[in-house]
């Protein structure tokens, strides 16, 4: 339904793009024991660790292909094989990948090449799985990395089922769920504990709830994940009775899986919202057989009581809102249930995700082209990563923080966002900023009768 | 693309004590296993604090896109170095040779947006590599708009973030020092009896605003700082750096060949110092006297000395107390270890152990002038080394650079931050104030006991029978209970 406005100026002023090796990087990080090594500079790897490290405070595993000038030109094949070698031998991990940077792709890299060379010249670490992705930062966006990842971690790490002689149903009660970049370690929490009312076992892929929900574990320092979905978890999804796959960007991974394993997959954009959830709550009750626990249906009373006290701040609210395809589409969705409108929205890249979201129309741009929008179509709120914050400030509006990288505030990343109650929370959040931010007010009229106090009467000039 | 030839000519430092180890320059990284950024990286770091000016990063996103925002250096007016800019080049620009057309545009862009005094466009790897020629196009951009454009050509590839901040000089010199006489004095600011000095500030950054601690103190001596590269510096005041009578190299050797070459091409004289701890301010007041060669700025400067020297032990005696005898593991790079050492020996602190990875041999004689013959000098600054010595020391705490934060923490060890990331400011005698309370914030927290002390259920104890005997007790109480 919305309109694409495609890019139409040279110079991308305050991004709001990452890149396509940050996303990937992120779908490694929620498998345990992982490392991501980008095969690139080194730069293109310090800069990644900064900007999650900003984002979740956490120690960051991620490494370095480190092509120099003479790699650069001369061919970079050797430092991905013996890369591959030197965190194999050091770190004993159980998940390597090999993600791309737009240096690797432009020279020609054959990433997929390099791991069977790997694979031939070190056979000693047969046991570590290595899984190569595409994902040069001239295209896409943090996003669109993710899905490529986790579509390959699906390819190459689960089993054909009649390979593997998985069955789907065997394991009666497990649920897989392919979890989108826009999942937080508080929303997936969330889901998890939504899913198990129902009887029902979760398995997360990834999980970045097991691995960077900021815990403090008894060991000091590992140089890979402490926690995440569990590699061994991958050969047995197919003996699951579903798959949840949450986020319009992950459908093509929930196809794949589907495809080989037999295993049928059920598609969410997105849990934020009233509908949303009513639809995650409906398929949930049919795969367990089971009735909506009480529980449940009081928290979903608890939202619409909530809608109803808020809907007075957000209705007709004028909110501008930049990010990555699915969540500005789950965005728009929450923002339209309420009846607020949506004057802005930009997002990273373009996605398929993007031609059925309910507003006018949708700039891919930056950050300069969401402060542009909004001030000209006169927003009243912001929705945005912390990046958007001194745009709001210009434009003199509140901002509720959102997205990727979250680095002025603590706490970002475990914000639950999704089901009943992190839809009500969010509708408080709103809400709360639209009341506590000064409001264009009557300006006070000063009688020439009045019989106020001398002190009070208006001076005139 | 810089030639290998020209990259060999920027890793021969002469005025780097490195270069006369048998490696010169510095190592090549190791495929899986290396740590840092890179040329670009540092380039970025070196030049981005020049608030007024806008700063293009010709790349795809991933350049710009993680990187723009650096909030750890402050800008006493212009706001422009935060505004991130970047061609973001896409996969049509790479494959059909467009990156070089959006980038002219870009600049056109950026002038015609921003009104910047200057444009600076920072090179990454995939236009090198398709061999974008970023200086042909900053030439005819400068002609066309009438706009400085500067080249700094700092892909990634070329080598590290040290690498990057001689590229972010080596521009400096080559573009745009020398391009503009420094104004009069400002009418009003003369003061009887004082004769002012200009100087220049190379390596300042400026990280949370901590060179106005410093400032001040030089206002009042009559030394003008014409510019700091790069801290709250403007594009106007870099262009005058010819002019100073003195430079000081500030707690860095990165940008090392900016003095050189300045002292080379003007004969400006230059000294190496820092403004980190009592003592090294003094050292690096009594410097600029001491080259200038004036002996009314010396001996005002010795009575400011005296001054705030006094002014200052006074105020930190009672952390003093509080802080003395804590021993300290200090894990920074280069020439900040010396530094740092001489203002926690200043309040009492015990510097167990130093790491000398970035350190010159000139460095390591100082450390041990400052802490003995026996120190530890830390190589290997893997995490796991840096919590061994902590353990094997008995630290009281972990000062390090921002990356080795978690590291600190997750093994429950206090930890103060001392890299360009950190929202504190420690330089000058005022900053010293700010150093001890982060210090004691840390070691004294009352989180370190909640932290390491093990759930109370995992432990045997006796209070763990407690509740069901009152269980028991009040029912058996109870008139119901038979």
């Amino acid at each position: 339904m919305a309109e694409i406005l495609k890019r139409n100026k040279a110079l991308s002023v305050n991004p709001l793009k990452a890149s396509q090796p940050i996303g990937g990087s992120l779908a490694t990080l929620g498998f345990d024991r992982a490392i991501p090594m980008l095969h690139g500079s080194q730069g293109c790897t310090a800069f990644a660790k900064v900007f999650f490290v900003r984002h979740f405070r956490e120690p960051i595993p991620l490494q370095t292909t480190a092509m120099d000038q003479g790699s650069s030109v001369m061919g970079a094949d050797e430092n991905v094989v013996e890369g591959l070698k030197a965190i194999a031998d050091k770190s004993n991990p159980a998940l390597i990948t090999v993600l791309t940077t737009g240096l690797a792709e432009t020279q020609g890299a054959d990433v997929h090449r390099n791991v069977r060379e790997f694979r031939a010249k070190y056979p000693e670490y047969d046991h570590v799985a290595v899984v190569a992705v595409n994902t040069p930062d001239f295209t896409g966006c943090v996003e669109t990395g993710y899905a490529a990842t986790l579509t390959e971690i699906v390819r190459t790490q689960v089993p054909e089922a009649a390979e593997a002689g998985t069955k789907p149903g065997t394991r009666k009660r497990q649920v897989n769920v392919l979890a989108g970049p826009m999942l937080t370690p508080g929303d997936l929490e969330a889901l998890r504990d939504l899913i198990e009312q129902f009887q029902l076992r979760p398995v997360f892929v990834p999980d970045i709830s097991d691995s960077l929900d900021g815990v403090l574990t008894d060991l000091d320092f590992s140089p890979v994940t402490i926690g995440g979905t569990p590699l061994s978890e991958m050969a047995a999804l197919g003996e699951a009775t579903a798959t949840l796959v949450i986020g319009a960007s992950l459908k093509k991974a929930g196809e794949l899986l589907q495809q080989k394993t037999g295993v049928a997959s059920f598609y969410f954009d997105h849990l934020y919202g009233l509908q949303a959830n009513d639809a995650l709550i409906v398929t949930l009750s049919e795969i367990a057989g089971l009735d909506v626990p009480e529980r449940i249906e009081r928290q979903r009373a608890q939202l619409q009581d909530a809608m109803l006290d808020t809907h007075f701040m957000l209705g007709q609210l004028r909110v501008a809102i930049a990010a990555d395809p699915d969540q500005l589409n789950a965005f728009v969705d929450l923002i339209a249930e309420m009846g607020g409108e949506i004057v802005a929205a930009v997002s990273a890249a373009n996605a398929p995700v993007l031609g059925r979201t309910k507003t006018d129309a949708i700039k891919i741009g930056d950050l300069e082209d969401l402060e542009a929008i909004a001030k000209e179509r006169r927003a009243q709120l912001l929705i945005g990563n912390s990046h958007a914050v001194s745009a709001a400030e210009r434009l003199g509006i509140p901002i509720l923080r959102a997205g990727f990288p979250l680095y002025d505030i603590i706490g970002g990343y475990q914000k639950t966002w999704i089901g009943y109650r992190g839809t009500r929370q969010t509708l408080f959040d709103l809400a709360n900023l639209v009341i506590n931010f000064a409001h264009e007010e009557i300006e006070p009229y000063y009688s020439i009768y009045a019989q106020k106090p001398e002190t009070e009467r208006r001076r005139t000039a | 693309m810089k030639s290998t030839k020209d990259i060999a000519e920027l890793l021969d430092e002469p005025a780097c004590e490195h270069n006369k180890k048998e490696k010169s320059g510095c190592a090549k990284p190791k495929p899986g296993s290396a740590a840092g950024g890179c040329a670009f990286d540092g380039a970025q770091i070196a030049l981005l604090p020049i608030a007024d000016v806008a700063h293009i990063v010709h790349g795809p996103i991933a350049c710009a896109g993680s990187s723009w925002d650096n909030r750890g250096t402050r800008s006493s007016g212009s706001d422009l170095y935060r505004y991130g800019m970047t061609t973001d080049l896409t996969e049509q620009d790479v494959i059909m040779g467009r990156s070089e057309k959006r980038l002219f545009h870009s600049i056109k862009q950026a002038i015609d947006s921003y009104d910047p005094p200057a444009v600076f466009i920072y090179n990454t790897c995939v236009p090198a590599l398709v061999g974008d020629d970023i200086g042909a196009i900053c030439k005819q951009a400068e002609q066309r708009w009438g706009v400085t454009v500067v080249p700094i050509d700092c892909a990634g590839f070329y080598g590290t973030k040290n690498l990057g901040n001689r590229i972010a000089g080596d521009a400096m010199v080559n573009h745009v020092i020398g391009t503009r006489d420094p104004d009069l004095l400002p009418e009003g600011s003369a003061r009887p009896g004082i004769r002012v000095h200009d100087v220049n500030l190379v390596g300042e950054y400026n990280i949370a605003g901590e060179f106005w601690h410093v400032l001040p103190l030089l206002d009042e001596l009559g030394l003008r700082v014409l510019c700091t590269l790069s801290g709250d510096a403007r594009f106007r005041e870099v262009q005058t750096m010819h002019k100073a009578e003195v430079n000081m190299m500030v707690c860095s050797k990165a940008m090392v060949n900016v003095a050189r070459k300045l002292q080379q091409k003007y004969g400006t004289p230059w000294f190496e110092g820092s403004f980190y701890g009592i003592t090294d301010t003094s050292l690096a007041l009594r410097d600029f006297a001491r080259v200038i060669g004036d002996s009314d700025l010396t001996e005002r400067t010795e009575a400011l000395i005296a001054r705030e020297e006094t002014r200052i032990r006074k105020a930190l005696e009672p952390w003093r107390e509080r802080l003395a005898g804590k021993r300290v593991l200090l894990f920074t790079g280069g020439v900040k270890s010396w530094s740092v050492i001489s203002a926690l020996q200043d309040l009492g602190m015990v510097v167990v152990a130093t790491g000398t990875k970035k350190s010159t041999e000139e460095d390591k004689a100082r450390i041990r002038e400052l802490m003995g013959e026996d120190t530890v000098m830390i190589e290997d600054g893997s995490p796991k080394a840096l919590l061994k010595i902590v353990r094997d020391y008995q630290a009281d705490i972990l000062i390090a650079g921002g990356r080795n934060m978690y590291t600190a923490l997750k093994a429950r060890v206090p930890f103060l931050d001392i890299n360009q990331e950190r929202e504190f400011g420690y330089e000058g005698y005022q900053g010293m104030l700010e150093l001890v309370r982060q210090l004691a914030l840390t070691i004294e927290s009352p989180v370190w006991p909640a932290v390491r002390a093990p759930a109370p259920w995992k432990v045997e104890c006796a209070s763990r029978t407690i509740s069901a005997s009152k269980i028991e007790k009040v029912r058996l109480a109870y008139p119901s209970a038979e």
